[in-house]
This record gives C-alpha cells, sequence and structure tokens, in this order.
C-alpha cells in the first residue's frame, strides 16, 4: 500500500484523530491527535506493514504552544514496496510521551536521545539513562534556550564542562545570492 | 710508523677510530637525549579525523619510522609521546587524561591539527576547548587536519625540544642537598 493509500486508510479508520496530511514532493506526512498516537502508529507497524522505524525525533517549537513536536519515521521494509510515511504530534511542555518501544524496539534509543537532547520523558520507557552526555550532566543541551557555547558543569571524576569561547560568534551565513564574500560566515546580530 | 695520512682522512681528525677504539666523547644529557628523542613511542589518541592523516603518517609513503616513532603503543605504560588526535569532547576528555596520567615519565603531548589545540570548529557546549585545558601540551600542529608532513614537522619539533631538555643536569641538581 502506497503512503498516499496507507494515509486515506489512517483518516477512514481514526477520522478526526488525524489532524493534518501533508504532501510535499512526494512524501506524506500525518499530523494526529496526542492522545490517539500510539494506537495509529500500532496500526501502521501491524496492518499497513511499516515494520521499520527510521527514526524517532523531537522538534523545539519554542515560543509556541504546545511547544514540542515528535516525529516518526516510518518505513515498510519486509513487504518490499519501500513506503516511508511521516507521523507527527504535537506535545505540551510537562507532558510525556507515549513510548512506541513496546512496536519498535530500536525506539529506546531514539526516544533516549530525545529525553538527553530535550528532556522530553516518556511514558512506558523503561530506560530514561542519558545516551549521548554523561549521567548527572545537569542540562538539555538540544533545547532552543540552551546556549550554543554551553554552561558550566561539574560532575566530579566523571566530567566537567565550561563555557566555549565563541569569540565573537556564532558566525552564521545568510541565504543570499551576493558573492562568496557576503555569503561566507560572519558574526552577525541574531534578531 | 704508519704512512703519512692520506688528506681525506684528516677531514675526520675529530674522532679518530684508530686511536680512540670504541669510544667517544660526550654529555651525559646529550646521550640520554639523542636516545629518547630517536625512540619516541607514541600513545596514539585517535579521536576524529586526523587520526586518518596520523594513520597516514604511519605508513609507507611518509613513514613515521624515519624518526623512530613508528612504535604505536596502544598501551599507555610503554608510550613517550601521546598524539591527541582530534576533537576532544567532554565525556571523552577525562578519559584522555586518564590514559595520560597512566604513561610514565619522560612524557610529551603532541596537540594535533585545530580541535585538539583550541576546539577548532567546534565551538560547542559538548567539546572541550583545546586538550592543554587538561594536559601540558609540546607541540601543536596546526591544520583541519594537518597533512602528514606536518605531524612529521611537529614530531620534529618534539625532538629538538627533546634534545635540549637538561634530563641529567636536572636530575643531578634535585639530588644535591641544599
Amino acid at each position: 500500500m502506497s503512503a498516499e493509500a496507507s494515509i486515506t486508510s489512517l483518516q477512514a479508520k481514526f477520522g478526526d484523530a488525524v489532524l493534518e496530511t501533508r504532501e510535499f514532493r512526494g512524501e506524506h506526512t500525518a499530523i494526529v491527535d496526542r492522545e490517539k498516537a500510539h494506537e495509529i502508529l500500532a496500526h501502521c507497524r501491524d496492518t499497513l506493514g511499516y515494520d521499520y522505524l527510521i527514526d524517532l525525533c523531537s522538534i523545539d517549537n519554542m515560543g509556541s504552544d504546545p511547544r514540542w513536536e515528535m516525529v516518526y519515521e516510518l518505513y515498510t521494509l519486509a513487504n518490499g514496496e519501500n513506503e516511508h510515511l511521516r507521523i507527527k504530534y504535537t506535545l505540551p511542555e510537562g507532558e510525556k510521551a507515549q513510548s512506541v518501544s513496546d512496536l519498535w524496539p530500536t525506539a529506546k534509543w531514539h526516544e533516549r536521545e530525545a529525553y538527553d537532547m530535550m528532556g522530553i520523558e516518556f511514558e512506558g520507557l523503561a530506560d530514561h539513562r542519558r545516551i549521548l552526555m554523561w549521567e548527572g550532566y545537569p542540562y538539555f543541551p538540544l533545547r532552543k534556550d540552551f546556549p550554543l557555547a554551553g554552561r558550566p558543569s561539574e560532575m566530579p571524576d566523571v566530567a566537567f564542562t565550561e563555557r566555549a569561547s565563541l569569540a565573537g560568534g556564532p558566525f552564521v551565513t545568510s541565504p543570499t545570492s551576493a558573492s562568496t564574500v557576503h555569503r561566507e560566515p560572519r558574526s552577525r546580530d541574531m534578531e | 710508523m704508519p704512512p703519512a695520512t692520506a688528506p681525506e682522512e684528516q677531514i675526520h681528525a675529530a674522532y679518530d677510530s684508530k686511536v680512540e677504539g670504541n669510544i667517544i666523547f660526550t654529555q651525559v644529557d646529550t646521550a640520554i637525549n639523542w636516545m629518547r628523542k630517536n625512540s619516541l613511542w607514541p600513545m596514539p589518541m585517535g579521536l576524529a579525523c586526523c587520526a586518518i592523516e596520523l594513520m597516514a603518517t604511519g605508513a609507507s609513503r611518509f613513514d613515521i619510522s624515519r624518526f623512530g616513532a613508528e612504535v604505536m603503543r596502544f598501551s599507555p605504560r610503554q608510550s613517550d609521546v601521546m598524539i591527541v588526535a582530534g576533537t576532544v569532547t567532554y565525556k571523552m576528555a577525562l578519559a584522555v587524561k586518564r590514559v595520560w596520567d597512566q604513561m610514565p615519565e619522560p612524557k610529551w603531548c603532541i596537540a594535533m591539527g585545530a580541535c585538539a589545540s583550541s576546539g577548532g570548529m567546534y565551538r560547542s557546549y559538548a567539546v572541550l576547548q583545546g586538550i592543554d585545558n587538561l594536559i601540558p601540551v609540546d607541540v601543536y600542529v596546526s591544520g583541519c587536519p594537518p597533512r602528514p608532513e606536518a605531524l612529521l614537522e611537529g614530531l620534529m619539533k618534539l625532538q629538538d625540544k627533546v634534545q635540549a631538555e637538561e634530563s641529567a643536569k636536572a636530575h643531578f641538581k634535585a639530588e644535591k642537598p641544599s
């Protein structure tokens, strides 16, 4: 079943729980209701054949409510159709996401990463250890309100951090059709 | 009576093996440093792409064994010089320090490449801004990553530095009662 037909099937089965669908250059996305997300993802796996979770990630839309957005990239491997479907839902701060590690065991590491980098916790994930940073690091560094240079921290005999010297940075490029002289990374005011 | 010395032998008048046999005169410092600098065994601390250049330096085209440093020891207890090749993250930093602490004296450190020297382009929360925040560095090699020639020049600079050390003199100074 193609990704387009999968979305139609989801809409037929779950009705209003599929809030919005998008198509961009052959990529199909369904934005779904948070409460029904786990059920919909289970349906994708068991009925529609999306047996492979490529990736699970989170987006920090700081300043808007709800703040978090969860993204699930699904793929059909076993039936040979190679269809790619994306499921998204939003999540307010302070609420836990539903773990999908019962559906795809690979989700454990992805969810640990989402927890490590953004501090999103998962209902049903047995193992909330850090995966990239070390146990005891006090911050969630991929949040938008965390400075690029980092914050000082100290874990005796494990690790420490200091603020990195940005030396006038961050140095960023801006999209422009001007010459490379204008395009090259510079320190710019971030408004 | 030996025959008159041929002109080409007179050039080597400073050391005449016929007269002096297997004896040379030197200073203890010079001899020790000469031995040390020509058998610097590296501890390869390959952490990123610099490690690929480090491997190239060890391979036949650049051949680090020309400088007596081909014996890559993966045990810190047998190493003389730690070549920190790559980005040192905070998570890795204490492991680097621990390996460094296990190396016996005398020991030296080469910070290879921009990341090991200063954090390089990684001005970020996760990266130690230069390995010299943790361990003393003798030679910094610039480049991102440095070419093998650059690392070899760094090694030669380190050899010059080792040759200039007061290895024995400092030892005897310490022994002398004050």
